[in-house]
């Protein structure tokens, strides 16, 4: 480069700069101390817009549902100490979801760092654990290349957030600005390229198998392999599951998909895992959540080819026999080369297998019930949307019959933590989706106990004008808390009843949206009807449902993925 | 087993706190760690000595490689190296034991490198098992003070860990 087209910037000048360079049009955040000058340089210009949220978890939520729902990296920006404390929940669910993110945080001024200073803590030591990788910036020399580096970590190899911690003197002295085109780092280097060998073995396995199963997870969205792993599916003709977080990497309504797996998965789903001969895991980690009990996975004699990007996560809690690391676009290519075939094979005796499996009905449910069934509410959700809408979700009860009942047809329409398990993520998350996708039909599903979690938001929801639909199943309970206490627990339901609960529609008023308390079966699909026709406006939907009801099928804690309670077993 | 693991490793404020932290996440032993800069001042070299069965070293060498600051991780124990550990230890020597003192030390190849009226200090240096050795032939009574500096390893021969 030549020098010319250098300049002299502060640090809080070069780091919007660095911002405007990487594309960045939105920035989620919440001013302070520390944060001053950025905040004082963001004021003046125009490219990139922040969005003031009522909570630094807010923030980085936000800035998460705008990765998971776009290809594009989601930033937030947080002041030093509580600032940054606030936010970690919400750093720690994306890194459990291999989000890509950028945090920005200030920090005290680099003289002060260590003296207990006001409002400092120690963010990176505080961060570490729960980031992929971390940067405390003492010289403004060092800016430009340190956003770059954490631009390219966070998007690169295994996806994940980074944050930059930047000290408040750092943001007011000055340097050369340049920013780097490219980056190389001779401590990272991400495997791009899959072994050629690797990928024969796989074929061979896949030509041979006779009860074959793809189980495909969060990987195959986070990558954009679906259209591959679709080419893939339909060539070979091979019965497919997705993970909770692979939801939407391949079309929930094809008769190929048999649904969810694991704790929560179809019966079809869980029985097909643990007794194909053939397993081909995409962009999954075998986690607790999915596979239950490893010991009792391993009791079936399968082969598995194994295809992530992060060579940690291969035989990490399954051992595998053909591991392949590498970026999953290409290596499904790679099979499809290889596999030559045009016409799937017949597997007619493991279809036939798992059309019996089918027949259980597992997500059957009380469809004449006189009071809401949650699941109803979901049914008529994805009815009404007509499976276009963007869902985000919170986590419990109601996040598992989403993932149930709404057919996801495309990758990153599905929204929810499921690593962490964040109750709390899914308003800030859905204002993050809203953000990215302007336009869309933005749902947040929840629960009572969930929303009051980051409640605040619907304040900036307002500010900005996010027309979010927020379906509230109210059941009075933590449901997914009072199902286990039901079940392992004796029927003792310690704490996991919430009384005095708002009245929801008149805090969404409060806070000057609309709201709509949904009593009856029959108000279901009317209230839905009316509340998506408003395009404009947020909508609280309160549905009252069914206390009692619980999410079926579930492999209870520990247990093996084909001890499964049904609900008719009850 | 006991597995001696060296790192390469940017030489970068927090990169032995990523490292350690790992370890304590994930639930897997240090015995001894040392870290140093290299003749690259830009790197420093870890050695880890941990234990574990061969699919907790593979997971332990695999975390270690997804954190970014760290540059090649070797496995040591996977062929013939060699492993020294250094020790200085000061014990109580009065004008009786000065002699057997210095009889044991020599030895062992060790070196008095700090006298008092009632103490020597001695300089060991080797593998682990030989420093353990010679904390056993001494008197127990009269150890005052050990400090070792946990292993450092290198392969033999051809065998070299450099970026």
């Amino acid at each position: 480069m030549d020098r010319v087209k250098t300049e002299q910037l502060t640090g809080a000048q070069i780091i919007v700069r660095c911002l405007q360079a990487e594309g960045v049009d939105v920035v989620f955040g919440y001013p302070g101390g520390a944060v001053l000058w950025i905040y004082d340089e963001l004021f003046k210009q125009e490219k990139v817009r922040h969005v003031l949220v009522r909570h630094e978890q807010g923030a980085a939520h936000a800035a998460d549902g705008y990765s998971r729902s776009s290809t594009k990296v989601g930033v937030c920006l947080v002041t030093s100490g509580p600032g940054l404390t606030n936010a970690v929940t919400g750093i720690a669910t994306a890194y459990m979801d291999s989000i890509p993110m950028i945090v920005i945080s200030g920090q005290v001024p680099t003289h002060a760092i260590g003296e207990d200073a006001f409002q400092e803590c120690d963010t990176v030591g505080i961060t570490r654990p729960c980031v992929k990788h971390n940067f405390l910036v003492r010289d403004v020399k060092d800016l430009a290349a340190t956003m770059k580096k954490a631009f390219h970590i966070a998007t690169t190899g295994r996806p994940g957030p980074v944050l930059v911690d930047i000290p408040k003197d750092v943001t007011t002295h000055t340097c050369e600005f340049q920013y780097p085109d490219t980056v190389s780092m001779r401590s990272y280097n991400p495997v791009k390229k899959a072994h050629a060998g690797q990928i024969k073995k796989a074929v061979q396995l896949l030509l041979e198998a006779q009860r074959p199963l793809i189980y495909s997870g969060g990987g195959v969205v986070q990558a954009n392999a679906a259209a591959q792993l679709r080419e893939l599916a339909k060539r070979t003709g091979f019965p497919i599951t997705n993970t909770l977080m692979g939801l939407g990497g391949f079309p929930a309504t094809d008769a190929q998909f048999l649904g969810m797996l694991g704790m929560h998965g179809t019966y079809e789903a869980n029985m097909a895992m643990q007794r194909c001969d053939v397993l081909l895991a995409i962009g999954a980690r075998f986690d607790d959540r999915v596979i239950g009990n490893p010991a009792h996975f391993a009791q079936d004699p399968r082969k598995i080819i194994h295809v992530d990007i992060d060579p940690s996560s291969i035989s990490k809690r399954v051992k595998v026999d053909v591991p392949i690391v590498g970026n999953i676009p290409d290596v499904l290519e790679d099979f499809l080369k290889l596999l030559q075939q045009d016409k799937p094979r017949d597997f007619k005796p493991w279809w036939e297998q798992i059309a019996q499996w089918r027949a259980k009905d597992c997500l059957k449910y009380d469809r004449k019930a006189k009071i809401i069934k949650p699941q109803f509410v979901l049914e008529k959700l994805y009815e009404v949307t007509g499976g276009e809408a963007f869902v985000t979700s919170d986590v419990g009860q109601h996040q598992m019959w989403a993932a149930q009942f709404y057919k996801f047809e495309q990758p990153r329409r599905w929204i929810n933590s499921g690593g962490l398990g964040t109750m709390g993520f899914g308003l800030p998350a859905a204002m993050g989706v809203q953000m990215a996708n302007p336009g869309a039909s933005v749902v947040c599903v929840t629960g009572e106990s969930s929303i009051q979690m980051c409640l605040q938001e619907l304040s900036t929801c307002k500010q900005y004008r996010l027309p979010i639909k927020i379906v509230n199943l109210n059941n009075k309970y933590m449901g997914m808390v009072r199902q286990w206490q039901q079940f392992f627990h004796g029927n003792r339901y310690s704490e996991s009843y919430m009384d005095a609960l708002p009245d929801f529609v008149k805090l969404a008023e409060g806070y000057g949206h609309s709201g709509m308390l949904i009593e009856q079966p029959a108000d279901v699909e009317p209230a839905l009807r009316e509340a998506f026709k408003r395009k404009n406006e947020l909508v609280f939907l309160d549905f009252l449902t069914d206390q009692t009801e619980n999410v079926y099928p579930m492999i209870p804690g520990g247990k093996g993925i084909t001890e499964m309670i049904l609900s008719e077993d009850l | 087993m006991r597995h001696i693991i060296s790192i390469l490793v940017e030489n970068e404020a927090g990169a032995l706190s990523r490292i350690s932290n790992m370890f304590s996440a994930r639930g897997y032993n240090i015995e001894s760690l040392t870290v140093a800069p290299t003749e690259d001042a830009s790197m420093s070299r870890m050695t880890v000595v941990t234990a574990g069965s061969d699919e907790v070293i593979e997971k332990i060498t695999k975390q270690l490689n997804k954190l970014v600051e760290v540059v090649k991780v070797v496995d040591l124990s996977e062929a013939e190296h060699i492993e020294r550990e250094l020790m200085l230890i000061k014990v109580r020597a009065g004008a009786k034991e000065r002699e057997d003192l210095k009889r044991m030390a020599d030895i062992f190849r060790g070196r008095v490198i700090d006298v008092s009226d009632n103490t020597y200090t001695i300089e060991l240096t080797g593998d682990g098992a030989k420093l353990d050795a010679f904390i056993q032939a001494l008197d127990q009574s009269a150890i005052l003070e050990t400090v070792r500096t946990g292993a450092s390893g290198i392969g033999r021969g051809n065998r070299i860990l450099k970026v």
